[in-house]
């Protein structure tokens, strides 16, 4: 029982979550093995569908740890897709243009979001969830037609297939099918890193999970729990404007009613990835693990053919369940020791 | 070490609760026979019939009980169509796997388009449909389609839930040698070869049938008298709205009908209800109303009742003479009771004319890259019986209780 206590909580919930992961994938293996499930593209597909999802995904674990949320960040896909649209499609912007405004954009609101939360100490679901209007309605605002992205970069970028010249299988139509990657699925890892580093290695990162374990006697540590909060949400702001981007690089359009429940899709990540929402522990790794559990449970449903898709939420429902007592029986044992 | 234990033991209970929950209502039993159902009229409009010549041999050998019903009406009128347009073209030999990503399930006319497409590639015609429910989401048709691809199905069908941003997955595709066929909306593509073929409702045709019944409905009463027409819009910019207006706009010059007002009623009975009270306060000469779909007729109708007049079909004695589109159960039973006078159809039967088109392009075909899903047209009053637009002939369905229980949605 010793033994059992000494183990890292965070580590813990983490390895659950990986092997529940590869547990899936392999069962989908055998049980779709004749519809081609094995092939590297499924799970590369992961991915290449979830891009915009694993950067929101990463932030809103930053996010958690420091005991907080944000709510806001499907909105503001949803209007990063629509200036995009906007300013490449009917004000005639080149396509970095627009991209570093809509990622000014992201600074901006995650600034004045951060500002209140952090200096004038509201809470967090509901400073974001004015931001989650507010993203929507400016949304409609703008257009409530869909716009297509048809920029000439911004499409060379998004559709440029990264062809992986290896496992190539031969389709019942004469094609041969490498595996392949979209340049955005490199994006996302790379932001996925670069955050796992800044969140174990950098004072910036000890700091986030110092203040989610309790803010009082970080506070009391001398760490600026002001500053940091508000950094975090700046950051968090830059982020999902990134997530934005990766997202209308799969969408290639702006519609009001893109991305609702990403917020949703992003917590549930992060929570079966092992995050918790007291904060002070979560690892980004994790929340990849839990969007990858999700896309996996949607190409199942998809693999299958006759089930409503509608499962994948309740699949969800119930990993987040058990995730959460999980969660609460690890908490319980901490108190014990 | 027990809770240690618990913890593995759940995790594994959940991960074989999650592969049960897959795997268990696989055999769903399907709506049978939905496809079938509608007037059998439809099928001896065909026009669509004779753009398909050499319709493919399996289709026309084995002729299932539509065709029964279908033959009365089929026969006289219909002698050059060797495929109707609502028999399901079965399959021969190894099954044909389809993907179908459709929208949703968000209205009754999307749920009967579901139906339809499911029943009529059903395993016994010989395919294996693999359906997939986007809930209005376009990222996750995009990841259907891509699904899809990686399961290597012979034909995708794709009824998109937006126009834009298809450019991606059907290069994807494309580029893997698999047929695309879109259905209902278009999609705004750069090359519209990256798919296959589009199969859709022909808008403009619908309101120009609708004013072209008006007008046979008028000299058929022999009614001299001015039409005052309102025109109550669907929503500015959907393509209904552009289409059914253009039919509306060009008949009401052309007949010099003379237009009252012409408003959207965003296709909800609830602005249809408030843009027809409006429209009622400012003339009282109103004889003709024009609803762009089922829900803005019912506010119109109610409107209009509200106001002290009366729908109906008596031109001549001061009834207000409604028209409407899209059919919908609710709105033939109004069509029924003769409140509306005449309803044209959006019809969402999409599965029997797919599986034709997947036989011939199985057969190597080529497909027309644009096609128009036939529809009908619905009255009660049996004083026209057949219209004239632009030089073809459309027959007009007498309704009956028999044909709107035989109606599949």
């Amino acid at each position: 029982m010793k033994k059992f206590k000494d183990i890292d909580t965070n580590k813990f919930l983490l390895g659950i979550t990986i092997v529940m992961f590869f547990v899936m994938y392999i069962i989908g293996m055998i049980v779709f093995n004749k519809q081609g499930f094995a092939k590297p593209q499924v799970f590369l597909n992961l991915f290449v569908n979830n891009a915009g999802l694993i950067v929101i995904a990463t932030s809103m674990t930053m996010v958690m740890i420091t005991g907080g949320i944000d709510i806001s960040v499907g909105s503001l896909v949803a209007m990063d897709c629509m200036i995009l649209g906007d300013l490449m499609m009917n004000k005639g912007w080149g396509a970095w243009s627009a991209m570093l405004a809509v990622l000014v954009i992201g600074l901006v609101y995650g600034s004045v979001q951060g500002f209140l939360i952090s200096y004038l100490n509201i809470q967090p679901f509901i400073i974001t969830l004015a931001g989650m209007f507010f993203g929507r309605g400016m949304t409609a605002i703008i257009s409530t037609e869909m716009i297509s992205i048809t920029n000439e970069t911004f499409s060379s970028i998004a559709q440029c297939k990264i062809i992986l010249p290896i496992m190539g299988t031969m389709n019942k139509h004469g094609k041969m099918m490498y595996p392949f990657i979209y340049p955005s699925v490199i994006i996302a890892l790379a932001i996925l890193i670069i955050m796992f580093v800044v969140l174990k290695f950098t004072k910036f990162g000890r700091s986030i999970y110092a203040i989610g374990g309790n803010e009082q006697s970080a506070m009391l540590m001398g760490l600026n729990v002001k500053k940091t909060k508000f950094i975090v949400y700046v950051l968090d702001g830059f982020l999902a404007s990134i997530g934005g981007i990766l997202f209308c690089m799969n969408t290639m359009a702006g519609f009001v009613e893109q991305a609702k429940g990403f917020e949703m899709d992003a917590i549930a990540g992060a929570v079966i990835g092992g995050t918790l929402l007291t904060g002070g522990v979560g690892n980004v790794f994790g929340s990849l693990f839990g969007c990858m559990i999700r896309g996996t449970i949607e190409s199942f449903i998809s693999f299958q053919g006759t089930l409503s898709s509608w499962w994948v939420r309740i699949t969800i429902a119930l990993l987040l369940t058990f995730f959460i007592v999980l969660q609460s029986i690890f908490s319980k044992i901490k108190a014990k020791k | 070490m027990k809770r240690k234990a618990l913890a593995l033991f759940m995790c594994t209970a959940m991960a074989a609760g999650l592969m049960t929950g897959c795997g268990s209502s696989g055999a769903k039993s399907e709506a049978p026979a939905a496809s079938e159902a509608p007037a059998a009229s439809e099928a001896a409009e065909a026009p669509a019939a004779s753009e398909a010549p050499a319709a493919s041999e399996a289709a026309a050998s084995e002729a299932p009980a539509a065709s029964e019903a279908a033959s009365e009406a089929a026969a006289s009128e219909a002698p050059a169509a060797d495929t109707p347009a609502n028999e399901i073209a079965k399959n021969d030999g190894e099954a044909i796997s389809v993907g179908f990503a459709q929208v949703g399930a968000e209205s009754d006319w999307r749920t009967a388009s579901t139906e339809s497409v499911k029943s009529a590639f059903s395993e016994e015609n010989g395919y294996n449909l693999i359906f997939n429910d986007a809930q209005q989401k376009q990222e996750n048709q995009i990841k259907a389609i891509r699904d899809f691809i990686s399961q290597d199905v012979d034909y995708i069908i794709l009824d998109p839930v937006t126009e834009t941003g298809w450019d991606q997955p059907l290069q994807e595709a494309f580029d893997a040698g698999i047929p695309v066929i879109i259905v209902d909306r278009m999609v705004d593509v750069k090359d519209p070869s990256l798919y296959t073929a589009w199969i859709g409702s022909d808008f403009e045709l619908e309101g120009k049938k609708a004013c072209g019944y008006l007008k046979a409905y008028l000299d058929a009463k022999g009614y001299t008298g001015d039409v005052n027409i309102v025109d109550i819009q669907g929503t500015i910019g959907a393509s209904a709205q552009i289409g059914r207006t253009k039919g509306f706009d060009d008949a009401a010059k052309a007949n010099g009908w003379n237009v009252v007002a012409q408003q959207t009623g965003e296709f909800t009975q609830a602005k249809g209800q408030e843009v027809m009270e409006s429209i009622l306060k400012q003339s009282d000469n109103i004889n003709v109303v024009y609803c762009e779909n089922d829900n803005e007729a019912f506010g119109a109708r109610d409107a209009i009742e509200a106001a002290g007049k009366k729908v109906g079909s008596d031109i001549a004695n001061g009834d207000i003479l409604l028209m409407s589109f899209d059919c919908t159960k609710a709105g033939l039973t109004d069509t029924l009771n003769g409140s509306i006078l005449v309803n044209t159809e959006c019809n969402p039967l999409y599965g029997p004319v797919l599986t034709q088109m997947i036989q011939k392009l199985k057969a190597g075909e080529t497909l027309d890259h644009d096609t128009y899903i036939e529809e009908a047209q619905f009255s009660a009053d049996d004083s026209v019986t057949s219209i004239n637009v632009d030089g073809t002939d459309y027959p007009v369905t007498i309704l009956t209780q028999e044909v709107l229980d035989a109606r599949a949605y």
